[in-house]
């Protein structure tokens, strides 16, 4: 019962912080707060059903495709509708609180054009949806590869923010958008580079969860709300507080389902994060002042 | 000159408004206005999308291609008035409020789901409206029927499905094919907490053992670690009062963990063609609320139909309810030979109508339908009525539940 709850905690979580790595880059780093995040994570669902469905294409190549795609359409809205709010906001807290209203709308807009195309129904289909034994208990083979993602992404993202040239530059305009212009780093370049990186994040958690959960058009809030909390718990634009931020909650709700009550588990996510509000506001990996 | 175009521009706006409404008043006279309000967006639209919005359109086209209801000696082709009420009551209560007084229509027919068609009855009560709720479980139908005269609730109450199943399982124990223990899980929602507690009680007054009774949130993404302790239970028969992403998931993992018990019951969405779509052989012995006599000649026309118009198949549970209810108004307006709310409220509530569930009447003090399907199961890749088992065409249970096939 035990390894039963880790590895299903531990799998889960994957889920979670992967979806959350792709919204703290674009929150941290382009300080863009996309309430739209979940309907780009559900519209990546929905491409990964409709390959899967008409030509027969596995969700783990459509990734090849719908992941690169999800980096080309952030970038160009980032560009596009994201440039004239960057433009005029004479502040980092007003260019929150601008590309708050902005992604609420854009929420609506997507969650429209899915409507549109796909209707309100449920969609569902399954895929690697076979038992593996591991440790003695029996586990999906779908969420393996998706915790095995999450860990591939954030290990893949961690040496890139750490050890590369561009990464480092992603930091500095983290940390501080003036003074990294200060020293030649192209900002806005930066921030959209950053802002795309987080919709091919976004694009990646989709296809992978397509595999295992039921949709519709019009849960992608879930997604945005469960990524939000695990963004603040984890530290903004920390994205190995993500990754440990998403696997702490996905334990904790296992934890809870399996040796307390299910019904609980939405209680104690969100008293492990009034928890770390509390005790660290800027996050587990946060740092403290900026 | 200002002030004569001013002038102007006023009488002229007044002309064409008085055109415009001398035009409607004209073309109202040979159509039916008929509207409604459901949830195109939202946490409703799933199940709207699935069983209500597809029945409205069908019946709408059948009655038009037809060419139009009689109403007397007239033929009146239906002119549809729709709105989205966003999956919320506050928005399905304007929408009604609208649709009596400013569209002024003929007739509403309801939004989807319980907690809506609540909110809306005292709207259609206070314009006389009648009310055929096709998508609504409640307890409190009998009570609401006596408060709101003209309302009709096809789907029964929430007891009706539990007793149903637990009625099976006493004849289950009674032949020796189960012992007493039962796994339950339900959903905390207006649904499954009203099932779960029908169930609860129906199972405790028969002396049945409750090993698992637990009940998770809306939203849960996670239904391994439920099925993983069921599993250690080992119960005979596992019930779930579950939601649609839920009961896709807790199928999954049942799968995944081949947790197999003797009888695997779902909740919504089981009925539902997804459910054959996506699990194709698997499905095969799942038990759930619902169910049809796929032998009846009208009920696989209407499938057929169903299919034609508008793509995709019918729920095997709700859609047949709203299909009923829909044929009942048709027939009860042709039968008074008006548009009076009034006269065709008389006919509904006394008259036998012919439907896809048979002949149905309201003729009762919870104005319901007696006598539907409560337990159904798939059986060869449709969705077989059980219980009541004095139905006409009622099959039966196929038990011990198959395994589940290799994947």
């Amino acid at each position: 019962m035990l390894t039963n709850a880790i590895l299903s905690g531990l799998t889960m979580g994957g889920t979670y912080a992967l979806v959350a790595m792709g919204l703290t880059l674009q929150y941290g780093v382009s300080r863009i707060m996309n309430l739209a995040y979940g309907e780009f994570v559900i519209a990546a669902c929905f491409a990964a059903l409709v390959l899967f469905a008409s030509a027969g294409i596995s969700p783990l190549v459509a990734l090849l495709v719908v992941a690169p795609a999800g980096f080309l359409l952030s970038w160009a809205i980032y560009r596009l509708l994201l440039m004239p709010l960057v433009r005029r906001a004479p502040s980092r807290g007003a260019l929150e609180v601008d590309s708050i209203l902005a992604t609420f709308g854009m929420l609506f807009i997507v969650q429209g054009i899915m409507l549109a195309l796909f209707g309100g129904d449920y969609s569902s289909y399954s895929y690697y949806n076979t038992p593996v034994d591991l440790f003695g208990t029996t586990i999906a083979a779908n969420r393996l590869i998706v915790l095995a993602v999450a860990l591939a992404v954030a290990l893949a993202a961690w040496s890139f923010l750490m050890h590369t040239r561009s990464g480092t530059a992603m930091r500095a305009v983290a940390v501080d958008p003036v003074a990294a212009g200060l020293v030649a780093i192209d900002v806005r370049r930066v921030a959209a580079a950053a802002f795309a990186l987080g919709g091919a994040i976004a694009a990646t958690g989709g296809v992978l969860i397509s595999m295992f959960l039921t949709f519709n058009a019009n849960i992608g809030v879930v997604f945005t709300m469960k990524a939000l909390i695990i963004v603040i718990m984890g530290g903004v634009g920390n994205v190995v507080g993500a990754l440990v931020a998403g696997l702490i909650l996905g334990l904790a709700e296992s934890f809870v389902a399996t040796f307390v009550d299910p019904g609980l588990t939405i209680a104690v996510t969100y008293a492990i994060f009034l928890a770390v509000l509390i005790m660290r506001p800027q996050g587990l990996f946060g740092a403290r002042a900026r | 000159m200002r002030q004569m175009l001013r002038k102007h521009l006023g009488s002229m706006i007044c002309a064409a408004s008085l055109a415009a409404f001398s035009l409607s008043a004209a073309y109202a006279q040979d159509t039916v206005r008929i509207g409604y309000a459901v949830s195109k967006t939202g946490a409703n639209a799933g199940g709207a999308t699935t069983t209500t919005i597809p029945n409205y359109e069908l019946w709408v086209k059948e009655i038009n291609d037809a060419g139009g209801l009689k109403v007397g000696d007239r033929q009146m082709k239906i002119e549809v008035v729709e709105y989205d009420d966003r999956s919320s009551s506050e928005e399905a209560v304007r929408s009604v409020e609208r649709l009596a007084t400013q569209d002024k229509v003929d007739f509403i027919l309801t939004p989807w789901g319980t907690a809506n068609n609540l909110a809306v009855g005292p709207i259609f009560d206070k314009y006389g409206y009648p009310q055929i709720a096709g998508t609504s479980v409640t307890d409190m139908a009998p009570k609401l029927a006596a408060r709101w005269p003209n309302s009709y609730w096809l789907l029964g109450t929430g007891g009706s499905y539990a007793e149903g199943l637990v009625d099976l399982l006493v004849k289950l124990r009674e032949e020796g094919r189960i012992g007493d223990s039962v796994a339950m899980a339900s959903i905390a929602d207006g649904f499954g907490i009203e099932l779960a507690k029908a169930g609860r009680t129906a199972l405790q007054g028969h002396d049945f053992k409750l090993v698992y009774d637990k009940i998770y949130p809306l939203g849960t993404q996670d239904l391994a670690p439920i099925v993983n302790e069921v599993k250690a239970l080992n119960p005979d028969v596992f019930i779930a009062f579950s939601y649609p992403p839920d009961t896709l998931g807790l199928t999954d993992q049942a799968r995944v963990l081949n947790f197999n018990p003797k009888l695997f019951y779902t909740g919504v969405a089981t009925a539902f063609p997804l459910y054959k779509d996506k699990f194709g052989a698997a499905a095969e012995g799942v038990v759930s609320l619902g169910g049809i006599d796929p032998n009846d000649e009208k009920v696989r026309a209407y499938i057929a139909r169903h299919k034609e118009v508008v793509g995709k198949e019918p729920d095997r549970w709700a859609s047949f309810m709203t299909y009923a209810g829909l044929q009942a108004l048709q027939q009860a307006i042709e039968k008074a030979g008006t548009l009076d709310k009034e006269k065709v409220n008389e006919v509904l509530r006394t008259g036998t109508f012919d439907t896809v569930l048979g002949q149905i009447s309201f003729d009762n003090k919870s104005r319901q339908v007696p006598n539907i399907f409560t337990v159904g199961q798939w059986q060869d890749g449709e969705f077989v009525g059980l219980e009541p088992a004095d139905h006409p065409g009622a099959g039966k249970l196929v038990f011990p539940k198959p395994a589940w096939p290799a994947q």
